[in-house]
């Protein structure tokens, strides 16, 4: 039989953090308590007009430039008709043909193997109010005794991702969802909590056989709101198709939503009794104009995206998976800056900042923010370690004192003594001795036994007081004893 | 003695400023008056006499102070139900909104206020503006001060009632295919619809946003000029609002018609026009001639479809308008048990009357999925014809002139059962809405029946100021200076 293959798309919603909401003046910033940030526009009171908000016009092309998409200079607003109490106008301002960004892309990495995930469009639309429904059916509408409307949420801007169906795998799936968080949380758009709700994905999932073009029935599992549930659910979505089909079933078109708590999608609503959204222009908005001028003012203000600044950390040496760790700490990523020039050993300051640096802020329940750490401690701690000044165990040490506003790692590894011997001819002068001293042990190497040699260092460290570099130490043993042979 | 609710705006500005009389005594004519005429004709669904008292004492007190803000300062002014007026019942003559009070003023509500102004109250509609008759309100229907037997059209058939019968200076309404210049050629006052875009429509209840305008109702057309002064301009809570300087319109109305080329609309003079109607808008063209002006036929060939288009593209944009009226946060709210569903569907089919419910239902079925592009689809193409049309036309004229309305006004209840026929009123006005350019209709004299007619003129897009220079033309030589007979206060109430 032949083996399968999941198609995967997402669409992921994502709230802007303007200061006002998409049509209104009420603030974005969602006051805790209920229905305090409205106003006439935003309840729908009879008579109220939209007005689009430019930050939220400028987030969005940010986010469709930063995805290589081509942004429309002109695209239209519609109206998705639909009836629901936490939708105040009972429809929602969006957008559907034309909208502000198109055909984008995105690279994402599993395992070091690059997918190109394609972005069908970026489009804006705005959040709807909450709805908590109150009895004994566990805040599910059908059983509620009544609801509580509150309206601070709606209107908030919105932004929709929409990806092409390229993604093969649940991980890829993650994968994606975590660069595009990392995206948007670069470009400083949107504090992308998922947790909170102000980023969110639906999941498209269908199977086919390895090989076939045609694509399988989808469904669609909506508000998934972690990276790990996405996976999850996309993991449970593949295997129920794939064991629904090869038990000679037929996959229904449908909406099934994550049950975290379970671990499974469970079905909403199938797409027959789907609602028929009426989308047309909306005639309260003119067409959005997004100019020359103003793309490319967006382009230029563009800051560094993820995966430039992971390249750019590889480059200064730093291993892969340590570069996708610095890149996603603001902190450790602008310390690391701070340190690595020219040929610093930026693999060594990696490790640093997201081994040591970050075990000893958890130890010492500090932020690294707080700590006294700057990056010419850093670079000076690097180069002394190059220079075989320092053991990587005494480096820590005067790592850990760094943070801890010790002083610097010169004046900490000086007041320590833990400065090692690095001079090659002090070293030298000391291998000669012991080597008169023990005529036996490099017989014994001549004659091809190496055992000799661990002796021998352990005779040098005696002899310097445990202050030799080891790694010089062991390169001038073999070469005098290997001289001698 | 001439009673001060028969003057003019600018004849009541004048007498203001001289120390005649003072704005309270302006607002006690216009009240006197309702009072004899509002029973017959119900023309006010809402009187504010608190409110409008206090804004007449606030007037006066400025004129003392030597405070001026302009024209309307002191003058009661009248304001369809379906604009928002802070603190004052706004219903749109629907069960739906009895009772709701809004928490904010319209734009227009606003600037009328700000120029001094003294809202009577609110005036009678066809519910959410849908209907020309005024037939279709929810608290009973406005009759003809002409002859109550008669409908005053509609859907602002309240505020032209007003200023026909001189319970308001000067109103405004709204026109999303005729509603304001329909009603003023049904009650002999002169009613004008603006550019779209040029006066913001934020606060006014959404019939059909791509079509829906806000004008003046006045008794002459220099008083229509100073009442679209006052609010004419772009709003930053519109976005559909024009951005751009607005010209000083009352003062654009010397001139005559002296060398402009006029085109009679030819489509809008043939069958289907009654023929007292047709005859004094050909004797009307031949006395502009007379007057300097070169007219000439010209052909609109697409207005054939603009009725069809309208009732499809105004129904659509209404069934989504009116989906926010769900009894979730203000307004009716059903008492049936069930569901928050069941909630909202009967709270839909309780406070909705007949008309509205029909239009929904049609502009629902023309966005369905499967039939948007054979109804609201090609509908959106006929606009772009009838857009056009007038292009072309403008081509070769500066103004256009019809008929207002294709007869005078038609007995109540005749058209009430006939959607149709009464869809029909409106053919010659639609043609503006769906364009978006500015029209207006002017009093030109009586049909046998003693019913006035109404003469339209029609210019291109922000045309205002050359529209009303012709119709000051026109009315100057229609001397149609007759008034509603129960405007006079020697007609004493039933
Ligand atoms: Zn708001």
């Amino acid at each position: 039989m032949t083996a399968w293959e999941a198609v995967i798309g997402i669409e992921t919603h994502v709230e802007l953090s303007t200061k006002s909401k998409m049509f209104c003046g009420c603030p974005a910033d969602i006051p805790d308590e209920p229905n305090t940030a409205c106003c006439p526009v935003c309840l729908a009171l009879p008579g109220s007009l939209p007005v689009p908000n430019v930050k939220a016009i400028e987030g969005i092309v940010t986010i469709g430039t930063a995805l290589g998409c081509t942004i429309n200079e002109s695209s239209l607003f519609y109206r998705k008709n639909y009836f629901y109490p936490d939708l105040p106008k009972n429809y929602q301002i969006s957008q559907y043909t034309f909208p502000v960004c198109e055909f984008g892309s995105l690279i994402v990495e599993v395992q070091g193997e690059p997918t190109v995930v394609g972005i069908t469009r970026v489009h804006m639309e705005e959040d709807t109010g909450r709805s908590t429904h109150v009895g004994e059916g566990g805040g599910r509408i059908q059983d509620a005794e009544h609801t509580l409307l509150d309206f601070n949420r709606a209107g908030v801007p919105l932004v929709e991702v929409v990806t092409e169906p390229d993604i093969r795998s649940a991980e890829q799936a993650r994968a994606y969802g975590a660069e595009l968080q990392r995206i948007v949380l670069a470009l400083g758009v949107s504090d992308a909590k998922l947790e909170a709700g102000s980023m969110r994905f639906d999941a498209n999932v269908s199977v086919r056989h390895v090989g076939t073009e045609e694509l399988g029935t989808r469904t669609e599992t909506k508000n998934v709101n972690s990276l790990r549930s996405l996976q999850r659910a996309i993991e449970f979505e593949i295997d129920r198709q794939i064991a629904v089909l090869e038990d000679g079933g037929s996959i229904t078109q449908e909406t099934r939503h994550w049950n975290e708590d379970k671990g499974v999608t469970l079905s909403m609503r199938s797409k027959e009794e789907s609602e028929d959204y009426r989308y047309f222009q909306d005639p309260d908005l003119l067409p959005l104009e997004v100019s020359d001028e103003w793309q490319s003012l967006v382009r230029e203000s563009l800051p560094e995206l993820p995966a430039a600044k992971r390249a750019r950390f590889r480059a200064a040496g730093v291993e892969a998976e340590t570069a996708e760790l610095l890149a996603d700490n603001l902190e450790l990523a602008s310390l690391f800056e701070a340190a690595v020039s020219g040929d610093t050993n930026g693999k060594l300051i990696g490790n640093w900042l997201t081994g040591e640096v970050v075990a000893h802020a958890r130890r010492e329940n500090m932020l690294v923010s707080d700590s006294a750490l700057t990056g010419s401690h850093l670079s000076d701690l690097a180069e002394m370690v190059e220079e075989g000044k320092l053991s990587s165990s005494a480096a820590k040490e005067v790592l850990n004192a760094a943070m801890d506003g010790d002083g610097s790692p010169r004046d900490v590894a000086d007041a320590r003594d833990l400065l090692q011997m690095s001079d090659a001819g002090e070293i030298e002068a000391a291998v000669d001795t012991v080597l008169a001293e023990n005529p036996d042990a490099v017989a014994k190497i001549a004659q091809g036994d190496s055992k000799p040699i661990a002796f021998l260092m352990g005779q040098v460290m005696r002899h310097t007081g445990g202050k030799a570099d080891p790694s010089i130490v062991q390169r001038v043993l073999k070469d005098k004893t290997a001289g001698d042979a | 003695m001439t009673d001060l609710a028969d003057l003019t705006i600018v004849a009541a500005g004048r007498g203001l400023r001289s120390g005649e009389f003072s704005s309270v005594d302006l607002l006690d004519a216009v009240t006197r008056r309702a009072s004899i005429t509002e029973a017959q004709l119900h023309a006010y669904l809402t009187l504010d006499k608190k409110g409008a008292r206090s804004a007449a004492e606030a007037a006066d007190a400025a004129f003392a102070d030597g405070k001026d803000v302009g024209p309307l300062q002191g003058i009661p002014i009248a304001l369809k139900d379906n604009m928002c007026t802070i603190g004052v019942e706004t219903t749109a003559a629907s069960q739906m909104l009895a009772g709701w009070k809004p928490p904010y003023d319209a734009t227009v509500v606003r600037r009328l206020k700000d120029a001094g102004a003294v809202v009577t109250g609110k005036t009678n509609l066809d519910e959410f503006a849908m209907g020309s008759s005024t037939e279709n309100s929810a608290f009973g229907e406005t009759r003809n001060p002409w002859n109550p037997d008669f409908v005053p059209g509609g859907s602002s058939g309240g505020s032209a009632a007003a200023v026909a019968v001189g319970s308001a200076f000067g109103a405004f309404g709204s026109d999303t295919g005729g509603s304001i210049r329909q009603p003023a050629a049904l009650c002999g006052v002169v009613g004008m619809k603006p550019t779209y875009g040029l006066v913001s429509r934020y606060g006014l209840i959404a019939f059909a946003s791509s079509l829906d305008q806000i004008g003046p109702f006045a008794r002459s057309v220099e008083d229509s000029a100073t009442l679209l002064d006052a609010i004419a301009g772009w709003d930053r809570f519109d976005s559909t609002s024009i951005d751009g300087a607005v010209p000083n319109f009352s003062g654009s109305l010397d001139g005559g018609v002296g060398g402009l080329r006029i085109g009679i609309v030819s489509d809008l003079m043939g069958e289907g026009i009654d023929t007292q109607v047709r005859g004094a808008v050909s004797g009307m063209a031949d006395k502009l001639s007379e007057a300097g002006a070169e007219v000439v036929e010209v052909g609109l060939p697409s207005t054939e479809f603009a009725l069809s288009a309208y009732y499809l593209i105004a129904p659509a944009e209404c069934s989504s308008n009116l989906a926010r009226f769900d009894g979730v946060r203000y307004g009716h709210r059903s008492n049936v048990e069930g569901t928050t569903e069941d909630m909202m569907s009967h709270t839909r089919a309780e406070g909705f009357g007949p008309e509205v419910i029909r239009r929904i239902l049609l502009g629902t079925y023309a966005l369905s999925a499967g039939y948007y592009d054979a109804f609201y689809g090609q509908a959106q193409r006929v606009r772009t014809l009838v857009r056009r049309d007038f292009a072309s036309a403008y081509e070769k004229v500066d103004v256009l002139i019809s008929p207002t309305s294709p007869t005078t006004a038609f007995p109540v209840g005749e058209r009430s059962a006939d959607p149709i026929a009464m869809y029909y009123s409106d053919v010659c006005t639609i043609p503006s809405n769906l364009s978006g350019e500015p029209a207006i209709s002017v009093p030109i004299g009586l049909d046998d029946k003693g019913l006035p007619i109404g003469f339209q003129v029609m210019a291109p897009s922000l045309g205002e100021e050359l529209m009303y220079r012709v119709a000051a033309a026109v009315e100057s030589i229609s001397e149609f200076t007759k008034r509603a007979p129960l405007a006079s206060s020697e007609v004493v109430a039933p």
